[in-house]
């Protein structure tokens, strides 16, 4: 088994099945999935959040979904949307859809939580100084849940990214291609070659992601050291 | 609190060394991924049917196994094995004495560089390639070999396509091709032999799914590809009005039913009534009973039903 020969064959690199485009098709699942996910996950986070109505049902729902078996669920909508759509979509939608179900919990969960962590004291204070309930959500609570938010999307991200192998199962593209194709021509070098790239994908994202928190989070939220101007 | 302390410390032990345990025993042999294969003698005067790890099969190993049964053998089952690789070395170390085969797969993997042309030919060269303690006995008509399936529809469309090189006279380059994700590169079979064999290429138009799965069926059947492999002894293909293609230039090995036995468990009685089973199998029957297994049917009850039908019980 040599994984370095397999990354480095220049084979490897150009044609239909190489690494760049099967990297690529990875990340294009990967961030499709992520951005359907956080337009349905984060308003209903934040309505959740600010009026804690529904928090049980939803939260409990969304940790349901948890549970689904990824793999059952995306062969299952194939075989439900195969008749009804006749393209290769029947494919590419149901394993979109399995990747979103994967991400809504985290990034609901980490949104409500985020905005339940704010300080009670802010929000009165807040209202004090006359805000409106909608400058309330998108100028206090949005903000103020953005650590926990996104720690949320972050997880996410992560089980997007790991997950999105399972699409090579129904004829797209991704990482996983190396990984299904690899074993079934026993080539162990493919198989730990792609899981290696995915590792790096991952690392890569997450490190991603500690930069965008620390560019985004309010200063005032974190505990980092600031340099205090002078007045 | 020191008795928690020292609990916890005994479990982490335990977890550890069965870590390692298990670790150890992954890093023994070339192949990650395979099973060790059971390796207990078994006794004479009775016979141990071994099957593959599909459910086909296992329906084969219970025909034998209840064939033999009625004939006064001592006759057990040892299901679900695993792939060729796993159950050749079963029957060759004697963990089972018998086992469904299918003539040109084995062929293939006992000499991988065989001629598939001619099936009594196929037939030689087994008694050649065979380990020593092991031997084929007749085959049957019936086989599931891969084949190649359109709709009823896009035949009828292309002027009643029957065989593969007819469908390789009317391609246009724009068919897409479903089939299963070791086509794309092993160099025998799929895309690079379509290719040699037939002159049409796919390799811009391949959906790699399971072959011969509920995807690959469901692509042909709703269009998402124009051909699809399939098994040629899946009932889905009638039952979903397919054609299935003639490989009028043998691209895929024949792949005909025999039962693969040890030579010292073989006696005259044996080999008649094993023979018998392989001249009444034929390919509809073999469809009818793979529609019953996949309806849930019990394996036992199919077997019966069917060797009673035909009079081998």
């Amino acid at each position: 088994m040599d994984i370095i020969a397999w990354l480095t064959d220049p084979a490897n690199w150009t044609g239909q099945y190489s690494i760049p485009k099967q990297t690529l098709m990875h990340l294009v699942y990967s961030f499709v999935s992520l951005g359907i996910a956080l337009v349905i996950a984060v308003p209903l986070g934040l309505y959740i959040g600010h009026t804690g109505r529904g928090e049980n049902l939803i939260i409990g729902s969304a940790n349901a979904m948890r549970a689904l078996p990824t793999i059952g669920l995306l062969i299952l909508l194939v075989l439900i949307m195969a008749p009804r759509i006749g393209s290769s979509l029947a494919f590419v939608i149901p394993a979109i859809v399995v990747l979103i179900l994967l991400a809504v919990p985290p990034i609901l969960s980490g949104v409500v939580s985020g905005v339940q962590s704010i300080d009670r004291s802010v929000i009165d204070a807040a209202y004090g100084l006359g805000l409106s309930r909608r400058q309330i959500v998108f100028k206090v609570e949005a903000p103020g849940s953005l650590p926990l938010a996104l720690s949320g999307v972050r997880g996410a991200m992560l089980q997007i990214v790991s997950t999105a192998t399972v699409a090579a199962y129904v004829s797209l593209g991704g990482l996983g291609r190396y990984i299904i194709d690899g074993r079934a021509v026993d080539d162990y070098s493919m198989m730990a070659g792609g899981s290696v790239l995915l590792i790096a994908l991952a690392i890569m994202l997450e490190l991603m992601f500690v930069v965008i928190t620390r560019v985004v989070v309010s200063p005032g939220l974190t505990r980092r050291s600031q340099k205090i101007k002078p007045t | 609190m020191v008795n928690i302390t020292k609990k916890k410390t005994l479990l982490a032990m335990g977890v550890s060394a069965g870590l390692t345990l298990a670790l150890a025993a992954c890093s023994s042999g070339g192949d990650p991924l395979s099973s060790d294969a059971p390796a207990e003698e078994s006794s004479g005067g009775s016979i141990i049917v071994g099957s593959a790890d599909f459910a086909e099969s296992q329906l084969l190993a219970k025909i034998y196994e209840l064939a033999l049964d009625d004939i006064g053998i001592d006759a057990s089952e040892k299901p679900n094995i695993g792939s060729r690789e796993v159950y050749i070395t079963a029957i060759t170390d004697g963990s089972i004495d018998l086992i469904p085969e299918y003539n040109g797969y084995l062929l293939e993997k006992l000499d991988p560089e065989a001629e598939f042309t001619d099936r009594d030919q196929i037939q030689e060269s087994l008694f050649e390639n065979l380990p020593e303690n092991v031997t084929v006995l007749d085959y049957a008509s019936a086989e599931n070999t891969n084949v190649l399936v359109v709709t009823k529809e896009f035949s009828d469309e292309h002027g009643g396509l029957e065989t593969i090189s007819d469908l390789a006279e009317i391609d246009d380059g724009t068919f897409k091709l479903a089939g299963p994700p070791e086509w794309r590169s092993r160099p025998n079979t799929g895309i690079p032999a379509i290719r040699d064999i037939y002159g049409m290429d796919f390799e811009n138009r391949f959906e790699i799914l399971d072959g011969g799965g509920p995807l690959s069926l469901a692509a042909v059947v709703n269009g998402q590809v124009e051909i699809s492999m399939l098994f040629s002894s899946d009932p889905a293909i009638s039952e979903n009005n397919l054609v299935a293609l003639t490989d009028d230039k043998v691209l895929f090995p024949p792949a005909n039913i025999l039962p693969m036995i040890r030579t010292d468990k073989v006696d005259d009685a044996i080999e008649a009534q094993l023979n018998k089973v392989s001249e009444k199998l034929v390919i509809e029957d073999l469809m009818e009973m793979n529609g019953r297994v996949n309806a849930g049917d019990d394996l036992t009850e199919i077997a019966k039903d069917w060797l009673t039908e035909t009079g081998i019980i």
